[in-house]
């Protein structure tokens, strides 16, 4: 829901980065969005391109979003398993619901280029 | 072509923020609470009734968190509660920059518990942090019993789970059984409080509940 913001603050980010480094055209904005992130890609990669034809910067440049799965640690017998679709945090080995969550969380921006 | 590889956590000044609550609550032996919930599914009437209930055995502080008007802010001013309004004019969370600024604004010092009243909405508002000891998450008979695995990580962030409208059970479809089952799957260790803030029943657990952790906080 608040994706527009979030993007805001990517492409801020960007820009202050772009012009410490000299560059004036970015090309591509690469972003981590784990899965029980709560940020959607479609959303954005809507955002994304809302803002950048606004901006000379951002024109010609795409947005590459990596998305992670969601992956949990039991605490009791250290097996690693994979969330999908439904989120049950209880081991698929052992039964323990004492779990933790190692991966699908991240909400990051992972790197640009440009020139 | 130059690549700039940044690792740049897009919550990171929120986080940062939120750091900086929890030290000046922790200094204050503060408890804070941060309740969420559906729009409507009762987290003023819990507060006002848990107001009634603990009659002055805490001193309470509250900031209300809303997209508009102070309605909120003006039911818990009525109780004789500290209390600050956040208008949020649109956001669908609070972030821990707000909940800085409303604290500073806050009257008087020296309180026992905060409760921040977040934007009612299960998705944005468990994404970030505002300093606060426990996210409490409140949900209702009548929203139906789909909400716990359709919003995971809200129930799962939560430190204490309040199911509200309980004196309705009757009259839905809502299964506590299940309610239950999906909890333990998605967040098995979160005490669950089962109260209406119509009739006031199982307010008195969930207020033993904020006395233990009060005290607990202050140890």
């Amino acid at each position: 829901m608040h994706e527009l913001a979030l993007m805001q603050g990517v492409m801020e980010t960007v820009k202050e980065s772009a012009a410490a480094n000299s560059i004036s055209k970015v090309s591509k904005v690469r972003l981590v969005v784990g899965k029980l992130s709560m940020a959607l890609p479609d959303s954005m990669q809507f955002a994304f391109e809302v803002i950048s034809t606004d901006e000379e910067l951002f024109r010609s440049a795409v947005l590459e979003i990596e998305e992670k799965e969601v992956v949990c640690s039991c605490q009791q017998c250290q097996q690693l398993f994979t969330q999908q679709e439904q989120y049950i945090f209880v081991c698929s080995g052992c039964g323990s619901n004492q779990v933790d969550i190692i991966q699908g969380r991240e909400l990051y921006l992972d790197y640009y280029e440009g020139e | 072509m130059v690549k700039v590889r940044l690792e740049h956590n897009i919550l990171g000044a929120n986080e940062l923020l939120a750091r900086k609550n929890r030290n000046i609550f922790s200094t204050q032996d503060l408890l804070v609470i941060n309740l969420m919930s559906s729009p409507g599914s009762g987290k003023t009437t819990i507060l006002e009734k848990t107001i009634d209930s603990l009659n002055g055995k805490l001193k309470l502080g509250v900031i209300e968190g809303d997209l508009y008007t102070d309605q909120d802010a003006q039911r818990i001013e009525k109780k004789g509660v500290r209390v600050v309004q956040i208008n949020t004019e649109g956001a669908c969370h609070l972030d821990a920059g707000m909940v800085d600024k409303a604290f500073q604004e806050l009257p008087g010092d020296n309180l026992d518990l905060l409760f921040i009243e977040n934007v009612g909405n299960l998705v944005c508002p468990a994404e970030f942090d505002l300093g606060e000891d426990l996210k409490a998450v409140v949900i209702s008979t009548t929203e139906g019993n789909d909400k716990v695995t359709k919003y995971p990580l809200i129930f799962r962030e939560a430190g204490v789970i309040v199911l509200n409208k309980i004196d309705l059970l009757p009259y839905t479809d809502f299964s506590l059984e299940r309610f239950r089952e999906d909890l333990a799957q998605i967040n098995p260790l979160a005490p669950v409080f089962l109260v209406s803030g119509r009739t006031g029943e199982g307010i008195s657990e969930w207020n033993e509940w904020l006395l233990r952790e009060v005290s607990a906080k202050r140890a």
